[in-house]
């Protein structure tokens, strides 16, 4: 009994994904789950009856289109919904809409700027180059640039050629892109407030970084290289919640016959003679399989659930300065009807996409300034949804559910744990920013949840609360993603594996992780792989 | 202003003072001498109203003819290649009709009104083939084409919304049923019917209360996020779940000009709908031969790999061209790269491994792409929602 080929520690969707390629592979799996239901930040709950709340992740774009496809995800109940539009709302009244069609677009930015609505297609161009430089390794192991393997040296080779064959100039561009800050980049293109801020709001998104800080150019890549049916750079919303890629997840891996423990709190990974040899509980209860997948952050993986006397000192430091900073919260709002903002009427389109309220670069940097202080921001900047004007299985007819991620939001309060009075002025100050903008909004809060990065580490487990396992900050990426020399998804600890978010290509709900270390393991036991290849870019 | 009169190509539907209003794209199509929009507002969307919400889309250019009379079921009988006594009061029938060849005119379907009393929805006009098959029956058949506007209304919400506009209890309408309500003094007919694979009904109105009942659609829908759809959206659901399109997936047998560009019943994966029990029917003798001597062609739904579409594209076995592409289309909520193809025979049967010889343009560069596909059995979408019956809520 409690005999298996491989566990899973943590049924979030990289967990579930890596189990699923792994029991696909026909290993006998079990995915331990803490809580006790699955998902981890993938999830769907009713916090207020009639109202579904995706409360951790919210969007849906970067969910690996070949790892749905693989595993069926659609006929195990996934329905992924594009939305369109999003607005950031004005200080004096007025607002820039972000419209799908192109030339509707332009006019919006004209209304602003001809200048910048021009230069809008010299962005775009630029910034999708740079997407299709990443974008042909989400689905592969990144290459060891110290190791002299035959498939390193071939990776590494046809890396540094996509790279040299763009040529000088765009290759100096490339450079500075990787480590400039959005603010730096998007001042290469634009000169009006309003439309550097909308756009620089993806650039700190989960970050403890500001606009003005070098490396945030590459996060605003991040949130651009998914695709929702091959439009790069579209979102989509899981129909019924996030909870619903998870929950495909699972009927996917039990279709392969694998098997999911809720209510498994792992205490640590047992090691026998330098290999891994399972999972003892908290309560006592253990595990045996010969492989051991870690789903955690590198921080939690290595600090708290990993005998320190079994991992070899440079681990434990690089795990220990491991940057994994929380600088996020979130508010879920059950909402008695839908907002008006600004003048905006409620029935125009812009209102299904993302809402913001940062109408300047400058705004967004003072927020930043108050993390830094060690407190929330008092003008945050928010990326706000209603997903229930494009899913009716969220909210009752005509009521609404709101998500808001807000930013920033510091991982102690000036030094010591949040406290309850806090986390109240933390939701003050988004209820009040959001009323700024909206006069009827405050009215029509029937119920919030409100997730400081203290109740996101809490019940989700991640270090900090930060959303996407360590910070996507170059010298955390690729083959340095979580630290170099353990980039490829083993662990020091022969049998023992990461498949989190804090391990190439990251965060974002993408599956990526899970499937690249599920093909890592398989290859190790000599096993068949079964895991897909990304499409070709093109 | 100037008093020229404006005698335009193309007519408009009864909902056009509507559709013009919402179609905030300007995009628009012909459509059997109509205008229509290929899009509103955003091809992508529209289509994920379709899935998720519901979508509303102006099938009133369909031509309907009104089959009334003593023979009006003998009649059909022999003009259709289905038993047309098993379409019960009430019901509707998906139908394909053959020329004397047994190749396919057209496709569409045969609603039961009453005794003697059916309703051909065509997608092509059939005036002169109906007038002709008329002979010796006893049966008036009227072109309803313009008294009769129709409204698509597809989507997980449909029926809800349907049943606040005044469809009391539709939700135990049952696939394939017709229900009757009046609306604005008016009949209206609402059938669960549809070009979507989802839940959904198709809504029969006279044109004098069309813009009423797209008024009133759209203002009790806007709580279930109601949108219109334009002809693009359609397109994309019709070849995810399946659905064939005359004059894209094959030719009306009537309007060919080359030998051999006609296709059979059994050519287009339609054979369930051919049924030899009945005596006569037109194209009868020529499908029993090409049963017992096989066919040319078969119909074979395939999954390309990759995810791009392959449109137009040859199929190989091997280095042999075995067939063409007449539909294709990466399906947004199956995850999967559809197409549709006639494939000589004896090749494409179910779990057959071919290849899509794919062509497409990046910045005027053109690319060629080998995508091995495999045939599979059934369409890729299948929404359980659209047989459920009583009618989920969402």
């Amino acid at each position: 009994m409690n005999q298996y080929d491989a566990i899973v520690i943590g049924a979030g969707h990289n967990g579930l994904t890596n189990g699923a390629y792994l029991a696909k592979a026909g290993l006998k799996v079990a995915v331990l789950e803490r809580n006790p239901y699955i998902g981890g930040a993938t999830v769907s709950r009713e916090l207020h009856k009639g109202w579904w709340y995706s409360n951790c992740s919210y969007v849906s774009s970067l969910l690996r289109p070949e790892i749905t496809r693989d595993l069926e995800l659609p006929r195990h109940g996934l329905q992924v919904v594009s939305f369109g539009g999003g607005a950031t709302f004005m200080r004096n009244g007025d607002h820039f809409g972000n419209y799908s069609d192109h030339d509707r677009h332009y006019r919006e930015m004209a209304r602003h700027s001809k200048r910048d609505a021009n230069a809008y297609d010299r962005y775009a161009a630029d910034t999708s180059l740079q997407t299709k430089l990443i974008r042909p390794y989400l689905m592969r192991t990144p290459p060891d640039p110290t190791s002299m393997k035959p498939r390193d040296l071939r990776d590494l080779l046809e890396f540094a050629r996509s790279f040299m064959d763009l040529g000088e100039e765009k290759l100096l561009d490339t450079i500075k892109f990787w480590t400039a800050s959005v603010g730096d980049y998007l001042h290469e293109y634009f000169e009006t407030d309003v439309i550097k801020a909308h756009m620089a709001g993806s650039g700190i998104i989960g970050t403890a970084l500001g606009v003005y800080s070098p490396g945030t150019a590459y996060v605003l890549l991040h949130h651009y290289m998914g695709d929702v049916d091959g439009n790069v750079g579209a979102w989509g919303f899981a129909r019924g919640g996030m909870g619903a890629i998870a929950d495909a997840l699972s009927k996917a891996f039990q279709s392969y016959g694998g098997e999911i423990i809720c209510d498994a709190n792992v205490d640590e990974i047992i090691v026998k003679n330098g290999q891994a040899a399972g999972v003892a509980l908290k309560d006592g209860t253990e595990y045996k399989a010969p492989i051991v997948v870690s789903n955690l952050d590198p921080k939690r993986t290595f600090l708290d659930i990993t005998n320190p006397s079994d991992l070899p000192k440079d681990v434990l430091k690089k795990a220990r300065n491991f940057k994994i900073r929380g600088s996020s919260g979130k508010l879920n709002i059950a909402l008695d009807g839908l907002p008006v903002f600004n003048g905006l009427d409620p029935r125009n389109r812009l209102m299904a996409g993302d809402l913001h309220f940062s109408d300047s670069l400058e705004r967004q940097e003072r927020a930043y300034d108050d993390w830094k202080a060690g407190t929330w921001s008092k003008d945050p900047y928010l990326d706000m949804m209603i997903p229930s004007l494009t899913d009716p299985t969220m909210a009752p007819p005509g009521k609404h559910m709101m998500s808001v991620f807000v930013q920033y939001a510091p991982p102690k309060v000036e030094g010591r744990e949040w406290t309850d009075e806090d986390k109240d002025g933390f939701e003050k100050s988004v209820i009040d920013q959001i009323s700024n903008y909206s006069p009827n909004f405050r009215d029509l809060i029937l119920h919030c949840e409100t997730r400081t990065p203290r109740e996101i580490e809490a019940e989700v487990g991640l270090t900090e609360g930060n959303i996407f396992m360590g910070e996507l900050t170059f010298d955390q990426l690729l083959f340095n993603r979580p630290f170099p020399g353990y980039a490829q998804y083993r662990s020091p600890i022969k049998g023992m594996y990461m498949c989190s978010s804090g391990t190439h290509p990251g965060g974002g709900v993408m599956a990526a992780p899970g499937a690249n270390a599920a093909r890592e393991i398989l290859a190790d036991l000599k096993r068949p792989n079964t895991v897909p290849g990304g499409y070709a870019d093109d | 202003m100037s008093d020229i009169s404006r005698d335009t190509m193309l007519l408009t539907t009864p909902f056009h003072s509507r559709v013009e209003a919402m179609c905030d794209l300007n995009d628009w199509g012909n459509w059997m001498g109509y205008t229509t929009p290929n899009a509103y507002f955003d091809v992508e969307l529209e289509y994920f109203a379709v899935r998720s919400t519901t979508g509303v889309f102006d099938l009133s250019p369909m031509n309907k003819y009104r089959v009334t009379g003593p023979d009006a079921q003998r009649y059909l009988d022999r003009l259709i290649t289905r038993d047309v006594s098993k379409i019960g009061i009430n019901r509707v029938g998906y139908a394909i009709w053959c020329d004397d060849n047994g190749q396919i005119m057209d496709d569409g379907t045969i609603f039961r009104l009453g005794e003697q009393d059916y309703r051909i929805c065509s997608y092509q006009r059939a005036d002169d083939w109906l007038a002709w098959n008329k002979l010796g029956f006893d049966v008036t058949i009227d072109n309803e084409s313009e008294a009769v506007a129709g409204l698509a209304v597809q989507g997980p919400t449909s029926c809800t919304v349907l049943t606040l506009l005044g469809c009391t209890d539709l939700n135990q309408l049952k696939p394939f049923g017709i229900a009757h309500y009046t609306f604005e003094g008016q009949p209206l007919m609402v059938s669960r019917t549809g070009f979507t694979g989802d839940l959904g009904y198709e809504v029969w109105v006279p044109p004098e209360t069309a813009e009423a009942l797209w008024d009133q659609l759209f203002e009790l829908g806007r709580d279930y996020l109601i949108k219109p759809i334009g002809s693009y959206a359609l397109e994309l659901a019709r070849i995810e779940a399946g659905f064939l399109q005359a004059n894209v997936d094959f030719m009306p047998a009537e309007e060919v000009v080359r030998v051999g560009r006609t296709r059979s019943p059994f050519e287009l994966g339609l054979g369930w709908l051919v049924d030899f029990s009945k005596p006569l029917f037109n194209g009868r003798s020529a499908l029993l031969k090409e049963q017992a001597n096989g066919s040319r062609y078969r119909f074979a739904m395939l999954d390309v790999e990759g995810n791009k579409p392959a449109e137009h594209s040859f199929i190989l076995k091997g280095d042999k061209q075995v067939g063409t592409v007449t539909s294709a289309a990466w399906c947004p909520t199956a995850k999967a790269n559809i197409a549709y193809a006639q494939i000589e025979m004896p090749h494409g049967a179910v779990g057959d491994e071919l290849v899509a010889e794919i062509y497409y343009q990046r910045e005027l560069h053109w690319t060629r792409l080998l995508a091995p596909c495999k045939v599979i059995d059934a369409p890729i979408f299948k929404s359980p929602k659209r047989w459920q019956t009583p009618a989920p809520p969402h």
